[in-house]
């Protein structure tokens, strides 16, 4: 828990859910696991609003609780899980991955998941519907069997699993002696979504309709009706009551590094090439686990009956572009027998690690210049190098490569590495050889990272407190400008309104629109080099 | 040993100067005193953003999520500070900020108990509760001394007719009291009379 991340995740809190809960989760982030007590007293704040605080949290999985230490007799313990706090930097990125894959349905799906946490079937399908009736035009509104359709699909693809039952038992400690009688171990892992056996098994539910459109006219006596009437079917069962959904994130993050897997070679070899490495990893997708070195191995006839109908290229020519692949250094793809004409396996662990290199030298060579960047790139391939064979590999001049060396060295970049000749590590005597290692300096580029996407919050919660006042003006002025449209004002009153804001108040906003949108767009990518970095930390972290 | 180095040694490093490669007499570039800046200057500048459909496309979805949370209960906002003085001005303005996390509760069977949080019905402005059942009627401390000295003349006549018989003696004066008093009270005097009537012939 470094200190970037801490303060990453406290404002992350606090853009989305207050100033409240982020101070609750920065102190359950800094202090590790606490109890209810504890917590109120050592944050400060009244004890209703960290109870909302705490069930805010745990609504969204971010905090988990259980047996405490002193065991199930003891008070229930609250931990906060700082990744999943991150993970909300990369809901944008879901949410469009969703609208790609399964169009607007699917999109709004998943974005009501996300903004509540874990919804019933019914519930999320209700919403979606009414959400996407009041988008659509007048006198048309959305089935409910569609957007159950669209649901279910995703369902199927596991992008959404079914959230793990709750051990209440243990946290309930005050009940009767009768729970204790029949002890859960106080040491029991806490239940995995996926060990749960009806993960992603759709429930039954009676739920027929429309979306209901929300009408904002004269009809008041129809709306009170229709409203009594959607209090009354709320409330009827629909059959999946305590059915909970979650986003299974695990999930995105696998289309997302198959993605970045399949640009890579898109943009090293050709488009072919690229939809053949699709082809595997689509039919190696429920077969492969999710932490597999490499994918299942598939022979060349399955991938040529799989490929795509617009790629008709003959079987000869698919046996040449796996061989291409197979030999490029990047080796993306490697053949592990000879059976059903070649087995090929995609190398996931293996692509990782050069995607991540090749963002650690693209970092290098954006921040130190190009000859930085081949110095940087030298150490990679050969490992340990002198001051001297340094200056001879790169054909740098040694002056310029001494600097170059030094600034890398004091940006921690490139490590020194001593070899003594004598055992007294005499200064004359010892060999000193330059050295970078890939998996340290990704975890710090990491951290460089957490710290870039907090300074960037930071300055764009500093513009907006800036310019608060313009942009309440330009708000109200909104207000009533549409209030006014609504009631059927004329053009002059229009204008009249609209030139209560000067214009350079008018340049001032627009500026400032401006540098947030860059702020924000700023953001999305480096939440992308943050991805990358991390799949290759937990890649080399779980084949250790 | 450690300390013996102490004054010659001063100027040599932990390290073998040619081996790292700077040579004897070289000029080195000068040293650092200080921490670097806040804001060093940049040579290189930065690659420019990515543009393009799914750049804007996400930042919207991303302006739209925040802007979207903010409306949702799930944002707690702080206590409203206490008032220093009570405002006449505070029943009729709405000061409190509309709690609405009060619309949103979770489903208790997967929550521990103990975060629930107990909301206080507001007071009702209507009135304070009506007491169900007066215990008794108010009866006036000065009725009361009325009717025990009529009581007592009362059982003094009774003390002396006392062959004619209790409840002859009741009956008249249950209709005497019926006259003078109101049904409560009567009850409750006659109850009083009876009992005197009866401890009176206790002790004769």
């Amino acid at each position: 828990m470094t200190v970037q991340e801490v303060r990453l995740c406290g404002l992350l809190l606090q853009e989305h859910f207050g100033e409240v809960v982020e101070k609750v989760g920065t102190e359950l982030l800094r202090s590790g696991a606490l109890n209810l007590r504890a917590l109120a007293h050592q944050t400060g704040i009244q004890l209703d609003l960290v109870k909302k605080s705490l069930c805010v949290l745990a609504q969204h999985s971010m905090c988990v609780f259980g047996p405490g230490r002193r065991g199930p007799g003891g008070p229930v313990e609250y931990t906060v899980n700082s990744e999943r706090i991150l993970y909300m930097l990369r809901y944008p990125r879901y949410i469009y991955t969703a609208k790609s894959l399964y169009g607007d349905t699917g999109e709004l799906v998943i974005e009501e998941i996300l903004q509540r946490g874990q919804m019933t079937m019914s519930s999320t399908v209700k919403t979606v519907a009414d959400r996407l009736t009041h988008s659509m035009e007048d006198g048309q509104s959305m089935e409910y069997s569609e957007v159950i359709a669209a649901f279910t699909r995703l369902v199927e693809t596991h992008f959404l699993q079914r959230c793990p039952l709750m051990d209440n038992a243990g946290a309930a400690g005050r009940t009767s002696s009768a729970v204790s009688e029949s002890p859960a171990p106080a040491a029991a892992p806490p239940v995995q979504p996926e060990n749960f056996p009806d993960c992603y098994k759709i429930p039954q539910i009676h739920l027929t309709g429309r979306g209901k459109r929300r009408r904002s006219s004269e009809d008041g006596d129809a709306e009170e009706r229709g409203t009594k009437k959607a209090k009354v079917d709320s409330a009827a069962v629909c059959g999946d009551e305590g059915i909970y959904w979650q986003v299974n994130f695990e999930r995105f993050h696998l289309h997302f590094r198959h993605q970045a897997i399949i640009s890579a070679v898109a943009s090293k070899l050709d488009q072919t090439s690229s939809e053949i490495v699709r082809t595997m990893l689509r039919l190696s997708e429920v077969t492969t686990p999710a932490n597999a070195t490499y994918t299942q191995a598939l022979s060349a006839n399955e991938i040529f009956r799989a490929l795509p109908a617009s790629y008709n290229i003959g079987r000869p020519i698919l046996d040449q572009y796996l061989t291409l692949l197979v030999d490029d250094p990047m080796e993306f793809v490697s053949k592990t027998g000879d059976s059903g004409g070649g087995m090929y396996v995609v190398n996931l662990h293996r692509a990782l690690a050069n995607l991540a290199r090749a963002t650690l030298e693209s970092v290098v060579q954006e921040r130190f210049g190009s000859r930085s960047a081949r110095i940087f790139r030298l150490l990679l391939r050969k490992r340990h190098l002198e001051q001297k064979q340094v200056e001879d590999f790169a054909m740098i001049p040694a002056k310029e490569a001494k600097d170059m060396l030094y600034t890398l060295l004091s940006e921690n970049l490139v490590q020194l590495q001593e070899i003594p000749k004598t055992p007294d590590y005499a200064p004359s005597r010892t060999f000193y050889l330059y050295t970078v290692n890939q998996l340290p300096t990704a975890r710090l580029l990491l951290q460089n990272c957490y710290k870039a996407v907090g300074n960037l919050i930071e300055r764009r919660l500093f513009e907006t407190k800036e310019n608060k006042r313009h942009l309440e003006k330009s708000q109200r002025i909104e207000a009533i400008l549409a209030s006014l449209q609504a009631s059927g004002a004329d053009a002059a009153q229009l204008t009249e309104v609209e030139e209560m804001i000067t214009p350079p108040e008018r340049q001032q906003l627009e500026a400032l629109r401006h540098h947030i949108n860059k702020l924000d767009s700023s953001e999305n990518q480096v939440d992308e080099t943050i991805f990358l970095l991390e799949s290759y930390i937990s890649s080399t972290s779980s084949s250790r | 040993m450690a300390g013996r180095g102490r004054g010659r040694g001063r100027g040599q490093l932990s390290f073998c100067m040619e081996a790292v490669g700077i040579g004897k007499g070289e000029n080195l570039p000068p040293s650092t005193v200080q921490p670097t800046q806040l804001f060093p200057p940049l040579e290189h500048k930065p690659v420019p953003l990515q543009t393009g459909e799914e750049a804007e496309y996400m930042l919207a979805l991303k302006q739209e999520f925040r802007a979207a949370m903010k409306t949702l209960p799930f944002y707690v906002r702080p206590a409203a500070p206490k008032k220093d003085v009570e405002r006449y001005s505070d029943k009729y303005q709405n000061t409190e900020p509309s709690d609405n996390t009060t619309e949103w509760s979770p489903d208790w069977r997967r929550f521990p108990k103990e975060l629930r949080v107990r909301v206080k019905r507001p007071l009702s402005e209507k009135s304070t509760v009506v007491p169900k059942h007066s215990k008794q009627p108010r009866v006036d401390k000065e009725e009361i001394i009325r009717k025990l000295e009529t009581l007592e003349k009362k059982e003094e006549e009774v003390s002396s007719d006392e062959e004619e018989g209790e409840k002859k003696k009741t009956e008249e004066e249950e209709a005497e009291g019926e006259e003078e008093y109101d049904e409560e009270e009567f009850e409750e005097v006659r109850f009083l009379l009876a009992s005197i009537c009866r401890w009176a012939l206790h002790l004769m």
